[in-house]
C-alpha cells in the first residue's frame, strides 16, 4: 500500500527547491507534521480499512445468497480454532454486521473524506502553508490507527455468546452491557473512544485552520464550497462526538463499575442510551455526507466550466442541514414507544431536511445548466452521485413518517436507504474526489477509460445490490438476520449477485490506481483546464512539500 | 444464556458508589432533559390520556438469572404436549399461502389486515411512492438533458449565470408545499395509530426473552403462553415436535401462537426480560419495541381471522433471527374456547365465579392489568 506514497515521493524528488526539502522516510511517514503526507496516510488507511469492511460485507452477502446457514459455522470455527456451536455461528453473524458498520463509518468514510481529502485540500484551497496544529494532526491519524487495531482485536476475544462484539454498530444497551459478557465490547467501546478523540482533535484543527489561516482577501463568503463543507462538518464533529463519548463511557461504567444508567432493574433506562447515541448518530450521517457535497460542488463547477450556481444558498444549505441535523435524532427510535407528540415532532422536523437537500441537488443541476460540460471520470461519478443521492434521499422522506416507519423500521428498506445515501452517496463522492485530485496528489493522472469502466461496473453493481433491498424491506425482511424465509430468497439472491458485480468494479479501480501510479500520464499543475479555479490548481502536481511560503492574495 | 449478573454481588464500597452514581445520573438526566425540551413537553402538555404508558413496571421475570431459568425449559409450559399444537377445543389454524407472510419476489408491502395498516399502505402507495418516483425521474431527466444539451460539443461556450432568485425561491417553496402535502396524511395516520384502546379491549402482554416470546393474558386469568420457533423435522430429536405446513413457513412458524380475537380492539403491551426486542408483524403494520423496565402499549384491531407472521426486529443477541412471531386471530367464540383450553377464563366468567383460586398456570401478578411494581435492588 505504501507504494502509492513511495511512488508519489519519487515523482517530485527531482524538484529540488528549499520548499521541497523532505525529512527521511521514518520521520516523514511516522512522525509526520505535513498536511499532505498526513492526508495521504489517511487515504491509504481508509482504503485498507475499506477493503476489510468491504470483504466483511462480501461474507455477509455470501451467507445471505440463499436461505439456510451455509458458511457461518465454519467461519466461526475458523475464528475460534475449535468446532463452533450454532449459537456461536449466529453470534459470528452479529460480529460481522457490527464490524462492517463500525469500519465503514469510522475507519473508511470518515478518515477518507475528512482526514484524507480534508487534510490535503483545505489548506491548499484557502492558501495556507499547512494545518494550524501539525502535530495534533499527526496524533489524530495515529489514534485512528490504534482505534482500528483495537476494533479488529476485539474480534478475537470473548464477547458473550462467542468471540467478538456482536452488538451492532449502535451498541444498544442492555445487549451491550449485561447482554455481552467479556472484553470484546469493552475493546470496541475503547476503539470508539480513540476514534472519537482523534476526530475531535481533527475537528479543532480544521476549525482553527479555516478561521485563522485563510489567504489575504479570502473572506468566508469566498471560500470554496469544499472548505465550507469541512467547516460545517468539523462543527458537527465537535458537538456530536462528546455526546457519543459520554454515552459509551456510561456503557463502560454499567459494564464494569457497577453503574446502572441503562439498567432498568436498578432504575436506569435503556432508551436513554438510544437518545444519547442518536444525538450523536444523526449528525454523524451528515458528517459522512457533507464533505461529499463539497467535493461534488467543486467537480460540477470545474467540468461545467461555470461557477457554482447559488453559491451562498449552497453554503448555507449545508449550515442548515447541520443545524437541523441536531434536532431530528429520535426518528431512529420511532418504535421505542415514544409519545404521539414526540413522534409528530420528529416526523415533521425530519422532513424539513429535505428542503436544504433539495436546494443542493437543484443547484448542482443548475450549475451544469447552460454549461459546457465535459464528462471526464470525476464528473461521471458526480452525476452518478446526484442521481443516487436523490434516490436515497427520497426514501428518507418515506422513512421520516413515523406512522410508515412502524412497518419499515429495522427492515431492509432502511438498509437500502442508508446504503443509497452512503454506499452510493458518500462512496461515489469519494471516488469522484479521488479521480478529481489523484493527479494533483500523486503527480500522475488516473486512466480515463478504466475510470469510466470502473464507474459503470460499480454503478450497475451497487444498484443491483441495494435496490432489491427496498423490496425485501417492504415485504418485511428484518435487518441483521443471517437467515430468512424462502419467500425472501429471490431478491437476496439478486442482491448477492450485485455484490459480485460491484466487487469487479472495485478490482478495476485498484488496477487503475496501480497502473496509473506506474505509467499514468504526468499531471500538469492544472490538468482540468479553465473550469478548475480553486487555489490548488495554481500549484504544481504534486504541490511542493511546503506550499504558499508567500501567501496568495485573493481579489 | 449462562451469564451471571456481576452487579448482584454486593461489595463493601457499594453504598458510596451507589450514591455517587445516583447523583451523576440525576445530573445527566437533567442535562438530557434540558437539551430535549420536546421530551419534557411531551410529558406534560398532553391532555389526552397518555397512549403509551411509561411507568417502570417490573418485567415478569425481573433478573437475567431468572430469565435463564425459564429459557432452560421454555416450551410447553402451559399446553399439554401434542405434535401439532392442538388442545382440547382448539386446533391451530392452517395459514393461507401468501396471507400474513411474505410472498416470493414481492416488491410491495404485505396485504394489510388492520384499518390503520391499510391506511398506511395507501399513504405510501398512493401518495409517497408516486411523489418520490416522480422526483427521482425528474432529477434523472434533468441530468440526461444536461448530457444531451449542455455537453462540450453541443454548447461550447458556457453561460455565466450564477444566480436566479426566482428559481431559487421556486425550488425552496415547491418542496415545502410537497412536504406539507405529505405531512397532512402522515400526522393523521399517527393520530389514528395512537388512539388508545377502549377500556374493554383485550389485553395481551408480550414479553421478549432471549430468544423466544411470552404472551400473557392479564384479562383472562393471567396465563402466559411461551412461543418458540419450530425447527424442521431433520433438526429435532425424534419424538420432539417439528414444523409442518400447518404451522407455517420455515423461519416463521412457532409452536404456540399468540391467539387473539379478530374484529375486537386489542391492547398490545410489550416489555422484555433481558435485552431489547421488538414485536413486529408486517401484515398488521405493527412494530413496538419490547424494552426491559418499560411497558409500551399500542392498540390494534385485526380485521379478519387468520395467521399473521412476524419476526423480532431489534438486535437481541445470537438467536435474534430465530424468534419469530405468529399471531392467530380467531372469531371471538373460538378465542374463548382457546382461553378455556389454556386454563384461563373470559372476563365475565371471572366475575361470576369470584373464585379466589386462579388457574394453576403461571404468573399471578399480571392479573392486575399493567400494575406498576417497584423493583428494589
Amino acid at each position: 500500500m505504501t507504494s502509492i506514497a513511495a511512488t508519489g515521493a519519487d515523482l517530485h524528488a527531482h524538484d529540488h527547491h528549499d520548499a521541497d526539502h523532505k525529512p527521511g522516510f521514518f520521520a516523514r511517514w511516522f512522525m509526520s507534521t505535513n498536511h499532505k503526507d498526513i492526508g495521504t496516510l489517511y487515504l491509504i488507511f481508509a482504503i485498507f480499512a475499506g477493503i476489510i469492511g468491504g470483504a466483511i460485507s462480501g461474507l455477509m452477502r455470501l451467507e445471505l445468497a440463499e436461505p439456510g446457514i451455509q458458511y457461518l459455522q465454519s467461519w466461526a470455527s475458523m475464528m475460534a480454532g475449535k468446532d463452533a456451536s450454532m449459537d456461536e455461528a449466529y453470534h459470528m453473524w452479529n460480529v460481522l454486521i457490527t464490524a462492517h458498520g463500525l469500519i465503514m463509518v469510522f475507519f473508511m468514510v470518515m478518515p477518507a473524506i475528512i482526514g484524507g481529502f480534508g487534510n490535503w485540500f483545505v489548506p491548499l484551497m484557502i492558501g495556507a502553508p499547512d494545518m494550524a496544529f501539525p502535530r495534533m494532526n499527526n496524533i489524530s491519524f495515529w489514534l485512528t490507527v490504534v482505534a482500528f487495531i483495537m476494533l479488529l482485536g476485539s474480534s478475537f476475544v470473548p464477547g458473550g455468546t462467542g468471540l467478538g462484539a456482536g452488538t451492532g454498530w449502535t451498541v444498544y444497551a442492555p445487549l451491550s452491557t449485561s447482554g455481552s459478557v467479556g472484553p470484546a465490547v469493552d475493546m470496541a467501546i475503547f476503539s470508539l473512544h480513540l476514534a472519537g478523540a482523534a476526530s475531535i482533535l481533527g475537528a479543532i484543527n480544521f476549525i482553527t485552520t479555516i478561521f485563522n489561516m485563510r489567504a489575504p482577501g479570502m473572506t468566508l463568503h469566498k471560500m470554496p464550497l469544499f472548505v465550507w463543507s469541512v467547516l460545517v462538518t468539523a462543527f458537527l464533529l465537535l458537538l456530536a462526538l462528546p455526546v457519543l463519548a459520554a454515552a459509551i463511557t456510561m456503557l463502560l461504567v454499567d459494564r464494569n463499575f457497577g453503574g446502572a444508567f441503562f439498567d432498568a432493574a436498578a432504575g436506569g433506562d435503556p432508551v436513554l442510551y438510544q437518545h444519547l447515541f442518536w444525538f450523536f448518530g444523526h449528525p454523524e450521517v451528515y458528517i459522512m455526507i457533507l464533505p461529499g457535497f463539497g467535493i461534488i460542488s467543486q467537480i460540477v463547477a470545474t467540468f461545467s466550466r461555470k461557477p457554482v450556481f447559488g453559491y451562498l444558498g449552497m453554503a448555507y444549505a449545508m449550515v442548515a442541514i447541520g443545524v437541523v441535523g441536531f434536532v431530528v435524532w429520535a426518528h431512529h427510535m420511532f418504535t421505542t414507544g415514544m409519545s404521539v407528540d414526540m413522534k409528530m415532532y420528529f416526523t415533521a422536523a425530519t422532513m424539513v431536511i429535505a428542503v436544504p437537500t433539495g436546494i443542493k441537488i437543484f443547484s448542482w443541476i443548475a450549475t451544469m445548466w447552460g454549461g459546457s460540460v465535459s464528462f471526464k471520470t470525476p464528473m461521471v461519478w458526480a452525476m452518478g452521485f446526484i442521481f443516487m443521492f436523490t434516490v436515497g434521499g427520497v426514501t428518507g422522506v418515506v422513512l421520516a413518517n413515523g406512522g410508515l416507519d412502524d412497518n419499515l423500521h429495522d427492515t431492509y428498506y432502511v438498509v437500502a436507504h442508508f446504503h443509497y445515501v452512503l454506499s452510493l452517496g458518500a462512496v461515489f463522492s469519494l471516488f469522484a474526489g479521488f479521480y478529481y485530485w489523484f493527479g494533483k496528489m500523486f503527480g500522475r493522472q488516473l486512466n480515463e477509460f478504466l475510470g469510466h469502466l470502473h464507474f459503470w461496473v460499480f454503478f450497475i453493481g451497487v444498484n443491483v445490490l441495494f435496490f432489491p433491498m427496498h423490496f425485501l424491506g417492504n415485504s418485511g425482511m428484518p435487518r441483521r438476520y443471517p437467515d430468512y424465509p424462502e419467500a425472501f430468497a429471490y431478491w437476496n439472491g439478486v442482491a448477492s449477485t450485485g455484490y459480485a458485480i460491484m466487487a469487479v468494479g472495485v478490482l478495476i479501480f485498484f488496477i487503475n490506481v496501480f497502473w496509473s501510479l506506474a505509467a499514468g500520464r504526468r499531471a500538469e499543475g492544472n490538468y482540468w483546464g479553465e473550469g478548475a479555479t480553486t487555489l490548488e490548481w495554481t500549484l504544481s502536481s504534486p504541490p511542493p512539500y511546503h506550499q504558499f511560503e508567500t501567501l496568495p492574495v485573493i481579489k | 444464556m449462562a451469564m451471571s449478573d456481576p452487579r448482584n454481588v454486593p461489595a463493601p464500597h457499594q453504598e458510596y458508589g451507589a450514591k455517587l452514581m445516583n447523583m451523576l445520573k440525576k445530573i445527566l438526566i437533567v442535562l438530557a432533559v434540558m437539551t430535549v425540551p420536546s421530551l419534557a413537553m411531551a410529558q406534560t402538555a398532553n391532555p389526552a390520556p397518555a397512549p403509551v404508558t411509561k411507568e417502570i413496571a417490573a418485567p415478569v421475570v425481573a433478573t437475567p438469572a431468572a430469565a435463564g431459568a425459564v429459557a432452560a425449559a421454555p416450551a410447553e409450559a402451559t399446553a399439554p404436549k401434542s405434535m401439532d399444537g392442538s388442545l382440547p377445543g382448539y386446533t391451530p389454524m392452517k395459514p393461507t399461502e401468501g396471507i400474513g407472510m411474505p410472498k416470493p419476489k414481492e416488491i410491495d408491502f404485505q396485504e394489510q389486515f388492520s384499518d390503520n395498516g391499510q391506511y398506511a399502505k395507501w399513504i405510501n402507495n398512493a401518495i409517497l411512492l408516486p411523489i418520490i418516483t416522480i422526483i427521482s425521474l425528474f432529477v434523472l431527466g434533468l441530468l440526461l438533458w444536461v448530457i444531451v444539451r449542455f455537453n462540450r460539443r453541443a454548447n461550447p461556450v458556457p453561460s455565466k449565470t450564477t444566480h436566479n432568485t426566482f428559481i431559487e425561491i421556486v425550488w425552496t417553496l415547491v418542496p415545502v408545499l410537497i412536504l406539507l402535502g405529505i405531512a397532512y396524511p402522515s400526522l393523521d395516520l399517527l393520530a389514528k395509530q395512537f388512539k388508545p384502546a377502549p377500556a374493554d379491549a383485550v389485553t395481551v402482554k408480550v414479553t421478549g426473552y432471549q430468544w423466544y416470546w411470552g404472551y400473557s393474558y392479564p384479562d383472562h386469568g393471567g396465563f402466559e403462553v411461551v412461543s418458540n420457533m419450530l425447527k424442521d423435522k431433520g433438526d429435532v430429536a425424534t419424538g420432539e415436535r417439528f414444523r409442518t405446513d400447518n404451522d407455517g413457513p420455515k423461519q416463521l412458524a412457532v409452536d404456540n401462537r399468540m391467539v387473539v380475537p379478530a374484529g375486537v380492539p386489542l391492547r398490545i403491551q410489550t416489555t422484555a426480560a433481558d435485552v431489547i426486542h421488538a414485536f413486529a408483524v408486517p401484515s398488521l403494520w405493527f412494530k413496538l419495541d419490547a424494552v426491559p423496565g418499560r411497558l409500551n402499549e399500542k392498540s390494534l384491531t385485526i380485521t379478519k381471522p387468520g395467521v399473521y407472521f412476524g419476526q423480532c426486529s431489534e438486535l437481541c443477541g445470537a438467536r435474534h433471527g430465530f424468534m419469530p412471531i405468529a399471531v392467530e386471530a380467531l372469531p371471538p367464540e373460538k378465542f374463548a374456547a382457546w382461553v378455556k383450553a389454556q386454563g384461563g377464563q373470559m372476563p365475565g366468567e371471572a366475575a361470576a365465579a369470584a373464585a379466589p383460586a386462579p388457574a394453576a398456570a403461571t404468573t399471578p401478578s399480571s392479573a392486575a392489568p399493567a400494575a406498576a411494581v417497584t423493583v428494589t435492588k
